[in-house]
């Protein structure tokens, strides 16, 4: 009998040794005569566990958590491919806590399945959103997701199915669906969990956006940070196009597509979304003046839908179970669920995807489980670079773009990057300053000099030079660069500069790791 | 994977294989530094030739973009993340640690292999990250990282 093992084949899980525990698993069983079949699937998620492994015992996926090469030859003493108990057993991957108290619309299949097993996707409901789209029309699939109250993932909220319809009723035969996947923001990873756990779910959801907008063709703009996922895209890709998924005719519905994969080289500011088409262009990334919105002039000047990966990956299930049930989750005007991302100094790090409404605090205590540190929270930088500092006293804040806005700060990307009381939150304004200078496109003068004369600036009150003077220069500093900024880079640098000042002035007195 | 020079035939091929439409320059110049590591003049030269596009065009996709480095690294390339997660859990330290270790201040080469900054690898939960010729890794402290070199230079 051949026993079934799972281990993830997920960036963060490879970073931890998980290459290394499929060998070792290999060699083990080999030496023991045991049958197994190896399947690399995507990440569930729990990166605290990584590397995380499963073995299929009586129809139930047994998790074996945190495991090194050199624990190996204990698991299988312990009789590990028959469930066996050990130090590390977690017991049935669905009834560990931190995974079953999630609302997995998006990454229901993520960690469950073979990403790359087009079979296996199939048996998981794949492509059965656009065998529906194909049959109720490109219509349904527009209403669904206006009646979903979907907003985009990216960072910018704006509401898809109006994108879509813009689009769709935009005039000109060639149309293109743009993938936005440069998720460059620190803290954030949903994307590329998403890409290297269920590639085809991204594949089916660009069909889904071209045959709803009738577009015939997808690019999608890929980070080159992320050189596995590139991998398993590119033969996802591969399989769909061979199976008949991607190209002419699909399935014999008469639509039409394809999707070809970019990637980034490096730059943060592509991940704004005319940046990312002038790139796609083959250009230097340099943001455009809107409008023209791309909806009406985007890819080679023709009508763009452009999607953040979790917008489009949350599509499928929006068509395919309806839109009223995605928007019956979550809270006011942020409808559905949002795949929260905790990191930096966490103990219980990972993917957590839950609907708005949940606190910053249910998220970093509950799941996360505090500090890795076991210090006490200082701040919490939400949305990315470009995001605020919060300080503890907001951590019961909940999340949900409008409740985020009016206190100064976003949820951007759903990234949540927690720092203890060891931090230095003046250095940390410095470094949000320095990195828009390192960013910047250069088009804007508030941005690219702006940006320069911050570090300046903040080193200046370091060094405690003027310190008054300088303090209402970076006040005015803020002011112009949000007021006159082209695109985000620019005109949210100052959102975590300003939350320093605001919630944490006293590190400015009093640095190097002074929780004053 | 780095070469000191460039030989033409090569742009050529990537050229060919990829299409010589300006809009690929981007995706053109990805390939050669993943192929030979760096983008050398002449190879901005040729590009501006075979894409039917002015020097300057070029010359300035390349400067642009922080992946298209204009000189040789070294054999191998370390890249640690500098950005706000990996920041929470000691990335200073650690390139502190890694800049003595190693001999070299970012952006330089010492020895065989070159060191680089990295903005966000998308290893956030398991902070902080590194990526050794292209291989990223996680939950790196001091210790780690002088292993992890120790087996960089072993495997060749």
């Amino acid at each position: 009998m051949t026993t079934l093992v799972y281990v993830p084949r997920e960036t963060s899980a490879v970073s931890v040794g998980a290459d290394e525990v499929a060998v070792a698993i290999a060699r083990h069983a080999k030496e023991a005569g045991e049958s197994i079949e190896l399947v690399r699937n995507g990440s569930w998620g729990a990166s605290w566990l990584e590397p995380l492994v499963e073995v299929v015992v009586d129809d139930q996926r047994i998790a074996y958590g945190n495991i090194a090469p050199e624990d190996v030859g204990s698991l299988f003493a312990a009789g590990f491919l028959s469930g066996g108990k050990h130090a590390r057993r977690l017991g049935p991957i669905d009834e560990i806590p931190y995974l079953i108290g999630q609302d997995r619309w998006t990454f229901w299949r993520c960690g469950l399945i073979d990403p790359l097993s087009l079979d296996d996707f199939r048996t998981h409901k794949g492509f059965a959103a656009l065998e529906k789209a194909f049959a109720d029309g490109h219509e349904a699939v527009l209403e669904a997701v206006a009646a979903s109250g979907l907003r985009g993932r990216g960072g910018a909220g704006f509401p898809t199915g109006i994108k879509w319809r813009t689009v769709a009723d935009a005039r000109g035969t060639q149309k293109y669906i743009a993938c936005n996947a440069d998720e460059g923001d620190s803290g954030t990873f949903s994307d590329r969990m998403l890409i290297e756990g269920d590639p085809f779910g991204l594949i089916e959801s660009m069909a889904l956006a071209g045959f709803a907008v009738g577009a015939n063709k997808g690019y999608i703009y890929l980070r080159s940070e992320y050189p596995l996922a590139h991998a398993i895209l590119s033969r996802a890709l591969e399989t769909a196009r061979h199976n008949g998924w991607l190209g002419e005719d699909i399935q014999g519905s008469g639509f039409n597509f394809d999707i070809d994969l970019h990637l980034g080289a490096g730059s943060y500011v592509c991940g704004e979304e005319t940046a990312m088409l002038e790139s796609l262009e083959g250009k230097k990334g340099i943001v455009r003046y809107k409008p023209p919105l791309p909806a009406f002039e985007g890819l080679f000047g023709k009508p763009t839908v452009v999607n953040n990966v979790v917008t489009l990956a949350s599509v499928p299930n929006i068509v395919r179970l309806g839109a009223e049930r995605y928007a019956a989750l979550g809270v006011g005007r942020s409808k559905g669920t949002l795949a929260f991302q905790l990191a930096g100094n966490i103990k219980r790090g990972g993917l957590v995807e839950k609907p708005f409404g949940i606190t910053l605090r249910e998220l970093i205590e509950d799941w996360g489980g505090g500090t890795a540190s076991g210090r006490p929270v200082k701040a919490v930088q939400v949305g990315g670079p470009l995001g605020a500092y919060l300080p503890a006293s907001q951590l019961d804040t909940p999340m949900d773009y409008e409740a985020f806005i009016e206190i100064g700060a976003m949820i951007g990307h759903g990234g949540i990057v927690v720092f203890d009381d060891t931090a230095d939150m003046a250095q940390q304004a410095r470094f949000a300053m320095e990195f828009c200078a390192l960013e910047s496109c250069g088009k804007c003068t508030p941005c690219r000099i702006g940006s320069t004369r911050g570090v300046e600036v903040i080193d200046k009150m370091i060094a405690n030079e003027d310190r008054e003077a300088n303090y209402d220069l970076l006040i005015e500093l803020c002011d112009t660069m949000e007021d006159a900024s082209l695109c985000a880079m620019g005109g949210m640098t100052p959102y975590p500069v300003r939350s320093v000042l605001k919630h944490f002035a006293g590190d400015f007195r009093d640095p190097a790791g002074g929780s004053k | 994977m780095t070469h000191t020079t460039i030989d033409k035939a090569s742009v050529s091929a990537i050229v060919s294989k990829r299409g010589a439409r300006p809009e690929l320059l981007v995706q053109i110049l990805q390939d050669i530094v993943m192929q030979h590591g760096w983008v050398s003049e002449d190879v901005i030269r040729q590009l501006a030739t075979e894409l039917n596009l002015s020097r300057a065009d070029v010359h300035g996709v390349v400067n642009y973009y922080h992946d298209f480095r204009t000189s040789p690294p070294g054999r191998h390339i370390v890249k640690i993340c500098q950005a706000e997660a990996c920041q929470s859990m000691g990335s200073r330290e650690l390139t502190a640690h890694a800049r003595a270790r190693l001999g070299t201040d970012l952006h330089g080469t010492a020895g065989d292999t070159t060191l680089e900054p990295a903005y966000c690898l998308g290893n956030c939960a398991c902070a902080p990250a590194v990526m050794i010729d292209g291989k990223t890794l996680g939950r790196v402290d001091n210790e780690r990282f002088d292993a992890l070199v120790s087996a960089m230079r072993g495997a060749g």
